[in-house]
């Protein structure tokens, strides 16, 4: 069952790197885009039997090791088997 | 002392550190592969700088559940002394062993230079052959030496005395222009709760002899010398 997991900073904590995206897009003339955030996706396979199944193997490998949870917070989605 | 220095593919400064533990102990360290899942007896473990796994994922995190990091966890935990430098440092707060996190540099440059740090207690046994409030003049060598934790944890750590290095300028104020990274409370360097594992971005290794540009790193390694040979 294919899974996708969304790791991106915590609200309170500052993203330099989203800000310089933000600045450069700002260089580029779009200006109406504002607050960018960073973040990262990571898509894999799960054998489970069940999407329940898939999303609890997801939520343990992102607490084990996809997100840091000191500074990001994360979103599993089951896409389909 | 028994020392022992971890290497994992991408640390580069782990023969540094080993020079520097053979130079000022008079015993060469004993080099530990990381996907080795024993230790030797030791009193000292390193972790050094580098850039272990590329940095992939963050830095530090992989090199965090490398097999190696199990017994060096149990050995902490049992009050054996560890000292994480730069990326080391990165992987003992992914590993748990030191609260908080090391995120890109403020300014989100790899910042190479000598920096200016005081030292906040030389009570620990990584400083007691420093003065308290000592401004000393030590390396650093990284793009990811932000350190951040959340406000609970700041305040606990900050009240506990477990910040043991903080960045300041020349008159040994922490001021703002003094961080070169955006650290919170100019943090440069902190122990556990226990004071056995100290986690530091500047390297102390790269300034043991007046060859290598200053001898303020060397106190540490004196330190560390003197409280583990008595054990």
């Amino acid at each position: 069952m294919q899974v996708r997991v969304t790791v991106r900073l915590k609200s309170g904590v500052l993203d330099p790197q989203g800000k310089a995206v933000e600045t450069a897009l700002h260089t580029l003339g779009m200006t109406d885009i504002n607050h960018v955030r960073q973040g990262k996706i990571f898509e894999f396979d799960v054998d489970a039997t069940s999407a329940d199944q898939a999303r609890a193997e997801a939520e343990k490998a992102a607490q084990a090791l996809l997100a840091n949870l000191v500074i990001e917070d994360f979103q599993t989605e089951v896409l389909g088997s | 002392m028994k020392a022992g220095v971890i290497v994992f593919p991408g640390s580069n400064c782990d023969r540094d550190v080993a020079v520097a533990l053979e130079a000022i102990s008079g015993q060469a360290p004993t080099m530990v592969w990381h996907a080795d899942s024993q230790l030797p007896d030791l009193d000292l473990i390193v972790l050094p700088g580098g850039f272990s796994y590329g940095d992939y994922l963050r830095c530090g995190a992989m090199s965090a559940k490398s097999p190696i990091m199990r017994e060096v966890i149990n050995r902490a935990n049992e009050g054996v002394a560890v000292l994480g430098i730069c990326n080391g440092f990165q992987v003992l707060t992914e590993a748990g062993l030191l609260p908080g996190a090391l995120m890109r540099n403020r300014d989100l440059n790899f910042i190479c230079r000598d920096v200016l740090l005081r030292v906040e207690d030389c009570a620990s046994r990584f400083t007691l052959n420093y003065e308290d409030e000592q401004t000393i003049r030590i390396p650093i060598a990284h793009h990811d030496g932000n350190y951040f934790a959340d406000a609970d944890t700041l305040a606990r750590i900050e009240g506990e005395g477990q910040v043991l290095f903080r960045y300041v300028d020349e008159d040994g104020q922490p001021t703002p222009k003094a961080n070169p990274n955006g650290s919170l409370n100019n943090i440069a360097g902190i122990v556990n709760e226990n004071g056995n594992v100290l986690g530091m971005m500047p390297h102390p290794e790269r300034m043991i002899e007046d060859a290598l540009g200053g001898c303020d790193g060397r106190p540490m390694f004196e330190s560390l010398m003197e409280t583990l040979s008595e054990r």
